[in-house]
């Protein structure tokens, strides 16, 4: 049996290896070692929540404490990229975008196609996305629809450990801007992971779960939601497929409609809110190039168009549930019994 | 006056600033055709601070400008003709048609574009002079912002990095004294935006821009310091536009005639003529005879830029993605 | 005197860790023979028969169909000579009570495959059983010692059996050096002088059979016998399409018809077996390592070696599906050894007839 490691070490794992292989990779941001010009411990903390731990003793000089200045480090990084250099900065929250959005929107995002071709940036900006670790409204949301709206970027959400590890080094080999969201409520989940390298490629949906009734496309954390869901639905006799997009830009839009055509229902779960989100632009794509083969309405599950709650009330009633799931698919179930 | 430049230096920075102003007004005189599309911010007036900085630098150095970015392109070695084809908009540009007058780039000779949003090369220059020191080379890198750019905390931020990281760069703070129709002297809190080097533990002048063996010394020393890795440095530089924000700017906000006396008494390109004459570095014939030589190359890169072909349809969807399955 | 057993979940493979029940082939009250199908799981992986092993009357089911239970988990109960119903009852408590199904890692408590460091190479090996000539299982091109999860356990009941990694597939490194033929029998050879087995059985499948036949030919010292399922290397023709079209894909919906060449039930390529087929090529150095070894086995639709003549060196048993879609059943002609085609069988028959084929080597093994 392959060894089992948790998405935190697997994104730990990635970067390690990368660095290894290639002395042109530097981490950048802030705490990303901790303690810079402290007294005490360098690489005190690692990030955060500890995600880059140990990797400034194995890389000294590569592992690059900033100052709390976004639009600074993560310019410079994006300024790096272009000088041929693969920095991998770490933006703590995706929230902290309102201070850099600039150097990300008008600066990574434009190189290539404002110069003609004539630019890469092959930048990583990891970043922790999602709801759920009563942070509240500035600390715990899913911005991946910002980042997908954003021709010149590309946006990968990792659901598991194994993912987390193939698709960062994907990135981290890849030419273009990528924005890295790392759930932080799936840190800990553990899963199998080859000690290997690998890379898994962009915008190639994993099929999870294959079923004949209804089609459940979803991303992130919101995929254990969408399989739990899937796996008491099955208990009813209803066999769902469950697609996990892996990356939202590109997107696997040639998998979502094959699924679609074979079930001919759909339902989105995307955490994020609902108003121009992944789940209604899933929703226009599979309306406009699936629309025969539909056999009931398409249902989102989303959060609220309302910023994320603190109080745990709150909060839990915020957060998409499989229960959720699982009464939108019968909703669409019923719209074919009905017709 | 004295200078340790050669005959050949100093006849490059000539042919460098008379090739801005000769551009620039070219410009001038075309976008009042309406043939020119979007909007172009001129140049023309600050000639001696792109000279005079970029006469340190080679392709390996690195600088990100401004909206107002012709000067710097040209003196860092973009190619006119590729310019003036990139600002009408053809498929010849520097940038295939795709970036204008505002997104002039060729990172092959470490011009890492213009850039339309104020304040927003800082950090990215900051970043080249990271990659310079990460790759152990003594590149350096520079970024020219206005005194309009001065307040912008992308500039406080990427000079507050460079200095804790001490990174080979400098901060060149082109002060024309208009962040588009508002006056530095009221926007800029501080006497001399130099002032603010010091807040940031840097070093920090202010040297008058009409002058271009001031810049000249002033940049060489920040540039020197950098490259030798004693970190960055704030350079500011005085000076004025001729033409207003972007044309079409009546420039009514400025003291009548204020355009007129500078040009007349301390224009860049009058100043270097007569002072080199003077001093007999130079004769009247060897710059008349750069003044020609750039006359037709402006005249040659209008003329093929007009005649130029557009950008293609398919050309739309292109160079998004180095990749995208 | 009468023995009551309980007849538990199987594990298939390294990763097993539970199945569901589909059908039972039994019904309760039937007598049933050692190695008799018992009832149809399938796992995520693989669906299979679960096989006796121990004859007897089936006295009691205990799972019931669509059920998904752990790994060891009491399945029937299969008495031989009399026991009554509440005898029955007591083990059945008894079992339910002492019974804990094992997570991954408690499952890895068992019998688990070793890695070691070979001439700078990784292999990794899974050893099983003990006694005899020890035999050794040698997989096929994009195969792993998975390939032998059904008969692995089964030929280690008699002997020690050992099943690796070639190099370039599974866990074991994935560089190659030159990326032949010689290369990978050497490094079968390097696990034996590590494991310091003088004379083996070896057994092959596809392009494992061509390595086996080549170690005989490079140290015919070394192999007691060789038993060569659906194997490369006794004719001309291989499926070139197959060939290419396997180490081309990158995604799902190009492996999938590739896959179902292998098996005469396309129905056994499962959702799992390819995203496992895709993680095994996407590992780095999978690419090139498929690559040189596709180039170096056959070139458009011909196989590069002819190893017919090695064959009558060593007792020697051939095994193959009558409707291989790889490697044609036809390449049996003409060789001097026992052959055995199995009516209706794919190029994956140890895997899709598993019992047959575990019976023929079983048999063919204890006579040499």
């Amino acid at each position: 049996m392959a060894r089992k490691i948790s998405y935190q070490q697997a994104i730990n794992e990635a970067l390690a290896q990368e660095m290894r292989r290639d002395p042109t990779v530097f981490i950048i941001g802030e705490d990303v070692a901790g303690g810079a010009g402290a007294p005490g411990e360098n690489d005190a903390w690692g990030g955060v929540l500890g995600v880059t731990k140990g990797l400034y003793g194995q890389f000294p000089g590569r592992v690059l404490d900033a100052p709390l200045s976004e639009i600074g480090y993560v310019g410079a990084a994006v300024g790096a990229a272009t000088q041929g250099l693969r920095p991998v900065c770490e933006l703590m929250f995706v929230d902290f975008a309102g201070c850099c959005l600039d150097q990300i929107l008008n600066q990574a995002a434009k190189f290539r196609y404002m110069y003609g071709g004539k630019a890469v940036t092959p930048l990583v900006m990891r970043t922790m996305v999602g709801a759920g670790l009563r942070a509240a409204a500035q600390h715990s949301q899913m911005l991946t629809s910002l980042w997908t709206h954003i021709p010149g970027l590309k946006v990968v959400c990792p659901s598991s450990p194994y993912d987390a590890k193939g698709l960062l080094i994907q990135a981290i080999r890849d030419n273009d801007p990528v924005i890295f969201c790392e759930h932080k409520l799936l840190y800990s989940l553990q899963g199998e992971v080859p000690e290997e390298v690998y890379t898994v490629p962009f915008g190639e949906a994993n099929f999870l779960r294959d079923g004949d009734d209804i089609t459940l496309v979803t991303y992130g954390r919101m995929v254990h939601l969408a399989m739990e869901a899937a796996a008491n639905l099955a208990r009813q006799g209803i066999d769902c497929e469950v697609l996990d997009l892996r990356t939202t830009s590109p997107m696997d839009e040639d998998s979502i409609l094959e699924s679609v055509e074979k079930t001919g229902r759909l339902v989105v779960i995307d955490e994020a809110n609902p108003r121009c989100s992944m789940a209604t632009d899933i929703s226009a794509l599979v309306a406009q190039k699936a629309f025969g083969a539909l056999k009931g309405s398409i249902e989102m599950v989303t959060a609220p168009h309302t910023p994320v709650p603190f109080s745990d009330a709150l909060e839990d009633l915020y957060i998409p549930t499989a229960a959720k799931i699982e009464a939108a698919v019968h909703t669409v179930m019923k719209g074919r019994n009905a017709a | 006056m004295s200078t340790h430049l050669n005959t050949e230096q100093l006849l490059h920075a000539y042919r460098v600033m008379r090739t801005i102003r000769a551009f620039e007004e070219r410009l001038h005189i075309e976008f009042a055709t309406g043939e020119i599309p979007g909007f172009v911010h001129l140049y023309a007036g600050e000639e001696a601070s792109a000279a005079g900085v970029m006469a340190h630098l080679r392709d390996s150095d690195c600088i990100a400008s401004n909206h107002r970015g012709h000067g710097h392109c040209i003196a860092k070695g973009v190619d006119v003709h590729g310019m003036m084809a990139e600002i009408y908009g053809k498929k010849t540009g520097v940038c295939g048609g795709k970036g204008g007058s505002m997104h002039i780039a060729d990172l092959e000779k470490g011009m890492l574009g213009a850039n339309g949003i104020v304040g927003a090369g800082a950090p990215l220059v900051a970043g080249a002079a990271l990659a310079a020191k990460l790759k152990g080379t003594d590149d350096v890198a520079v970024v020219f912002f206005g005194d309009g750019g001065s307040n912008e905390g992308a500039v406080f931020e990427a000079m507050n990095l460079a200095a804790i990281m001490n990174l080979p760069c400098i901060f060149v703070a082109e002060n024309n004294g208009y962040a588009e129709a508002t006056a530095s002297n009221w926007s800029v809190a501080c006497d001399h935006i130099a002032d603010r080097a010091a807040g940031f533990g840097m070093p920090g002048v202010t040297i008058d821009g009409y002058d271009f063996f001031a810049v000249h010394e002033a940049a060489g020393a920040a540039i020197e310091r950098a490259r030798s890795g004693q970190g960055p440095s704030l350079v500011e530089v005085k000076l004025t536009r001729y033409y207003g924000h972007f044309e079409g700017d009546a420039q009514t906000y400025r003291a009548p005639d204020e355009v007129k006396n500078l040009r007349e008494t301390r224009d860049c390109l009058m100043q270097f003529r007569q002072r080199t004459t003077r001093a007999g570095l130079l004769g009247d014939a060897q710059l008349d005879l750069v003044d020609a030589q750039v006359e037709d190359l402006i005249e040659d890169a209008v003329r093929r830029a007009k005649s130029d072909p557009k950008p293609q349809p398919a050309d739309l969807l292109s160079d998004v993605y180095v990749a995208y399955p | 005197m009468s023995q009551i057993h309980t007849l538990t979940m199987p594990k298939w493979g390294l990763s097993m860790t539970e199945g569901r029940i589909d059908t039972w082939l039994k019904q309760e009250g039937e007598h049933i023979s050692k190695g008799d199908e018992v009832l149809d799981v399938e796992t995520d992986k693989i669906s299979s028969s679960v096989e006796a092993p121990f004859s007897g009357v089936l006295r009691r089911q205990i799972a019931r169909p669509d059920e998904t239970l752990a790994v060891g988990a009491l399945l029937a109960v299969v008495v031989e000579g009399e026991a009554s119903d509440a005898q029955i009852d007591a083990v059945v408590q008894r079992f339910q009570a002492d019974f804990v199904p094992g997570d991954g890692a408690e499952q890895d408590s068992g019998p688990a495959p070793q890695k070691v460091e070979l001439g700078g190479h990784r292999v990794r090996y899974f050893d099983l059983g003990e006694g005899g000539t020890p035999l050794v299982l040698i997989h096929g091109f994009c195969g792993d010692l998975n390939n032998w999860m059904f008969n692995h356990p089964a030929l280690a009941a008699e002997r020690r059996v050992i099943a690796l990694d070639l190099p370039g597939h599974g866990e074991s490194g994935k560089h190659l050096q030159r990326g032949d033929l010689d290369e990978l029998s050497q490094s079968v050879l390097a696990l034996l002088d590590h494991l310091d087995l003088g004379r083996v059985h070896l057994a092959g499948h596809s392009m494992g059979g061509a390595v086996a036949l080549n170690l005989a030919r490079l140290a015919p010292a070394r192999v007691q016998s060789l038993s060569l399922i659906a194997s490369a290397g006794l004719g001309r023709e291989i499926n070139g399409g197959y060939l290419q079209g396997i180490v081309a894909a990158a995604n799902r919906n190009a492996l999938k018809p590739q896959m179902t060449q292998l098996f005469s039930d396309p129905g056994l390529v499962t959702r799992q077996m390819l995203e496992d087929m895709l993680r095994f090529k996407r590992l780095e150095g999978v690419d090139e390592a498929l690559r040189q070894l596709a180039d170096a086995l056959a070139s458009d639709g011909v196989q590069r070696h002819d190893l017919r003549p090695v064959v009558a060196q060593q007792p020697t048993l051939v095994l193959w599906g009558s409707d291989d879609a790889i490697i044609p059943a036809t390449h049996v002609d003409g060789l001097p050894a026992e052959v055995a085609i199995l009516p209706g069988q794919g190029h994956m028959v140890q895997l899709e007839a598993a019992e047959q084929v575990n019976a023929r080597l079983l048999a063919f093994l204890r006579g040499h």
